[in-house]
């Protein structure tokens, strides 16, 4: 059996390596690259690739480098970045033609921390358009390909993060979560993506689409890797008023911490739409931890059923505010007019893509005069609602397990016109954004036509710890 | 105007704050500048960018409502409203809608409270240069922070619109949240103006006005409105709820924007700034650092130095030139004549160089000292306004120019003899004038010795030596 390239191996394998001086910091990135080189033309993982960037960083660390002792968690360790989050003097696209040319003038500060902590940026993943889809395919800079089956979507919205960690043209990945989009292409492309706490990474330098409900997450090969990238880039920001002021913690994940929690299975899960086989998967792997975690017991979160309808007049009305700015006038695309109204019309008509103009007029509808109330008003209510379903919960468990995705993987093309069906693949994802708690999906031990299916652990707000150590667990019930 | 119809009017005031930096980034909040050069991505509304609160702006805030008598809400949020023009970048301002930092305040023009609905805190967009060929777009004034200050429908004529709109930017002034310089915009005013018969409970339909860059500009654009409706209601016709732009060349109101346009702003709360939560100690304290305001100062100088009214009130335009009559009274204990050298030949030399009292080169303490030697007689008035113009010249103070041209009065009896003996030996046909029985034609007399004397001697002494004598 040959060894295994390095652009494959786990982030702390990789630390040690180099801190044994076994391997070069460009010996990574030469690796990653090669990678990139074989695999993106066919998965499209990527809008841009910092290759020069990432080879003289590397090659400059290795000139640097002295102390071997004191090198960062990340130090030389490629990681891609969503393209609508910020790196200084790139491309910002939000695979959107309204900002094909946009270049951002600042690092967002989950890269700049990606930075401090030693990471090297290799490059901007691919995504739908603004965040708003469930497959990748909506992306002005085409559709990102499923690495397991190039025939199948990656998920999405983060289906460029997904797809690149998994065919390991990076070492890990930062998406957006804001009803789903790390979680979901995690599940469908078989890697680890945890959706933490609302408020627990700022925000400052993510572009917004839905505000109260957007989080940065972490797409990586493992539990641990994903731990190592979160550990990194969570904490207070001045620049975010809505990050949360308690002190980070440095989350070593420990599966064994499972024999004292309480694991909650929501009755409501194995209900209507879900495929029979992945329910299986999920009690199958309920039954492999009882050995390991004997407190495992049904919980109810009666609210979750508004989730999707709550879910979708929110993040609606909160995207047609946010993308207000996107006019022709100040940067990204023009369509010229003589006149104002006109240039904002064409501009808009031209730049934006199908379901974002739909998500745009739905949220504009949802907050004029008159139907406030009814709408984004009530909507807030049972957000609270499915809130307080989650504190109610928690009282009597530490985490909660549910599938991540109702479906399998489907083909490009196959759901596209069918945006209520995509809507509803978001079922399980995004009542944690609307409690802003914490999940994190990971690839159960089994396969369903070579797709893995996607578990979610969900715990209460800043309980990142709980949910990795059971995940870890999940990761381990095969090895 | 037209008496069959009672007049409501109620006021939309945006002031400026003067804070160091911008309501939610840290670029300057300085008026001016290059364009486009104190901007960064937050209040350019880059992609990504999130706004954060200056703690100061909130104070001073705060410090406006309390100073209005307003009740400081202990929750306070911020909200955005929509619409959709170039100097507004994220497409949306943010400004507060559902819970405003204060409410329910007054303020009392003589004798009676206009009632002020809310005071609240929000961003300024940019400014709009528009020419024939190009529109162009300065972001500077993006994210500066306003405070908007609605009154209640209570104001019942465009005098008393004026009296608010000044007995406002006065306590403004003396709070010196902002500087109220209407020609920098830091004080703009939107009225909005209906009709109804005298009588009659219900309001007419109101028209609003936009643009009016001064107060006179209020005047007389109400004045115009007043005059609009009544034409057309006296004609049987119905006011249309619009918005007006005042032409200031030309003095009338035109069309902005009709009912059918107006805007549908879609306020929902900002999702990135936490509500505020006001705590009492903060409040508290900027009670105490509240000055004393013009109309409890007034009270103050009315009673204990027995001024009039009109002269109070010039004092107390502004704070610092109050201040400077409360700096002044204190070294010489005359408020009468302190009064009258601040409000003519102080005011003449502020006027004359377009300074304010903070820029005035004499302090209070020289004043004080040259008023002091007026008041012992060791000089008289006109040498006193002599000093003083020197004084604003040289710098010097009064005692030194005293010192250096010998200015005091003299007690020389000789000296005022030998000059009565000149003036009266080189008029003496004046001299026979006043002995034939025309007794005015004195003073052409004690003026000329005064001028030989060089105002050494008080005009009293020397018409009553000139008495004698003759």
């Amino acid at each position: 059996m040959t060894s295994p390239d390095l652009c494959d191996l786990a982030i702390s394998v990789l630390h040690n390596k180099i801190k044994n001086r076994e391997i070069k910091f460009s010996d990574i990135i030469t690796s990653v690259i090669k990678r990139i080189k074989s695999e993106d033309q066919k998965i499209n993982g990527y809008i841009s690739i910092f290759e020069e960037d990432a080879i003289n960083q590397a090659v400059e660390l290795d000139k640097m480098m002295k102390n071997f002792e004191q090198l960062k968690p990340l130090s030389g360790i490629p990681i891609a970045v969503k393209d609508n989050i910020c790196v200084k003097d790139k491309l910002t696209t939000c695979g959107s033609k309204i900002l094909a040319n946009f270049i951002s003038p600042y690092d967002a500060t989950a890269v700049a921390k990606l930075r401090a902590a030693g990471a090297i940026i290799i490059g901007k993943t691919n995504l739908d358009e603004f965040a708003m889809g469930s497959s990748t395919e909506t992306s002005y800079f085409g559709p990102t390909s499923n690495p397991i089956d190039n025939r199948y979507v990656p998920g999405g919205s983060s289906g460029g993060s997904a797809a690149v960690v998994k065919y390991s043209g990076a070492l890990g990945a930062l998406g957006s979560d804001t009803g789903g989009s790390v979680r979901h292409p995690a599940a469908f492309c078989g890697v680890a993506g945890l959706k933490p706490t609302y408020g627990r990474v700022s925000r400052y330098g993510l572009v917004a689409f839905a505000s109260s409900l957007d989080c940065i997450g972490v797409l990586g090969k493992t539990v641990a890797d994903t731990a190592i990238i979160f550990n990194t880039i969570a904490g207070h920001d001045e620049m975010d008023a809505t990050t949360i002021n308690t002190p980070v913690k440095n989350i070593s994940v420990d599966s064994n911490a499972i024999k004292n929690y309480t694991i909650g299975i929501p009755k409501e899960v194995f209900a209507e739409g879900l495929d029979g086989r992945i329910a299986k998967v999920i009690d199958d792997t309920i039954n492999n931890l009882r050995s390991r975690c004997r407190n495992i017991k049904e919980v109810s979160l009666p609210g979750t059923k508004y989730a999707i309808a709550t879910y979708y007049l929110i993040c609606m009305a909160e995207a047609s505010s946010n993308l207000a700015r996107y006019d022709g006038v100040k940067y990204g695309l023009r369509v010229s007019s003589s006149e104002l109204k006109d240039l904002y019309a064409r501009t808009r008509d031209d730049g934006f893509n199908t379901e974002v103009k739909r998500r745009i007029l739905i949220g504009t509808y949802g907050l004029s005069k008159g139907y406030y109330d009814e709408y984004y008003g009530t909507a807030q209510k049972v957000r609270n609602l499915i809130k307080q379903d989650f504190d109610q919960a928690f009282k009597d468990c530490n985490v909660i397990i549910t599938p991540t995705t109702p479906v399998l993987p489907f083909k490009l093309g196959e759901q596209i016109s069918d945006p209520l069906a995509m809507y509803l693949g978001d079922i399980f994802t995004t009542p944690a954004n609307l409690a802003g708690i914490t999940a994190i999906s990971i690839p159960a031990p089994v396969f369903i036509d070579n797709f893995p299916v996607g578990i979610q652990i969900t715990g209460p707000a800043l309980g990142e710890e709980q949910i990795l150590n059971t995940a870890k667990a999940i990761e381990e019930i095969n090895e | 105007m037209n008496s069959k119809y009672e007049v409501i009017i109620g006021l939309e005031v945006h002031i400026q704050l003067k804070t160091r930096t911008k309501l939610f980034c840290a670029c300057p909040a300085e008026f001016g500048g290059q364009p486009n050069t104190n901007i960064c991505p937050i209040c350019s509304g880059l992609p990504g960018v999130l706004p954060t609160v200056n703690q100061h702006a909130v104070d001073l805030a705060i410090k406006a409502g309390l100073a209005l008598n307003c009740q400081i809400s202990s929750k306070s949020s911020f909200a955005r409203k929509h619409y959709f023009y170039p100097d507004l970048p994220k497409g949306y301002q943010i400004t507060q809608y559902k819970e405003p930092l204060t409410t329910n305040g007054f303020i009392e023009i003589d004798g009676s409270k206009i009632q002020i609905r809310r005071l609240h805190l929000e961003e300024d967009s940019g400014k709009s240069i528009h020419s024939p060929t190009e529109s162009l777009i300065d972001f500077n004034r993006c994210g500066v922070p306003l405070i908007e200050i609605v009154t209640e429908p209570e104001i019942r004529s465009p005098v008393q619109a004026v009296k608010y709109l000044q007995t406002l930017r006065q306590i403004m002034r003396y709070l010196d949240v902002s500087d109220c310089d209407m020609e920098k915009a830091h004080f703009r005013c939107e009225p909005n103006i209906s009709l109804r018969p005298i009588g009659q409970k219900q309001f007419g339909v109101r028209t609003e006005l936009k643009n009016l860059n001064s107060l006179n500009s209020v005047h007389q654009a109400l004045d115009f409105e007043i005059n609009r409706q009544s034409e057309i209601l006296d004609t049987g016709g119905v006011i249309v709820q619009e918005t007006l732009f005042w032409d200031e060349q030309n003095r009338v109101a035109g069309t902005m924007r009709g009912k059918e346009e107006s805007e549908d702003y879609r306020y929902f709360p900002e999702p990135d700034l936490p509500v505020l939560v006001l705590n009492r100690e903060n409040i508290d304290n900027i009670k105490n650092t509240l000055p004393l305001l013009p109309w409890q100062r007034k009270k103050n100088l009315k009673e204990k130095y027995n001024l009039s009214e009109n002269i109070v009130n010039i004092i107390l335009e502004t704070k610092e030139f109050a201040d400077y009559f409360d700096e002044t009274i204190k070294l010489c204990d005359d408020a009468k004549l302190v009064a009258n050298w601040l409000i003519t030949e102080v005011k003449a030399v502020l006027n004359e160089k377009s300074i304010s009292i903070n820029e005035f080169n004499i302090i209070p303490k020289e004043l004080a000292d040259l008023l002091n030697l007026l008041r012992a007689q060791k000089i008289t008035g006109t040498v006193a306004k002599e000093i003083f113009t020197d004084m604003v010249l040289t710098k010097k103070t009064a005692i030194e120019i005293v010192n250096e041209k010998g200015l005091y009065l003299s007690n020389d009896d000789s000296l005022l003899i030998k000059s009565i003996d000149e003036v009266l030996a080189e008029n003496v046909d004046i001299v026979a004038k006043y002995k034939s029985g025309k007794t005015s034609v004195i003073s052409f007399l004690i003026g000329a010795v005064l001028k030989k004397t060089q105002g050494k001697l008080t005009p009293q002494k020397i018409k009553d030596k000139i008495l004698k004598k003759l």
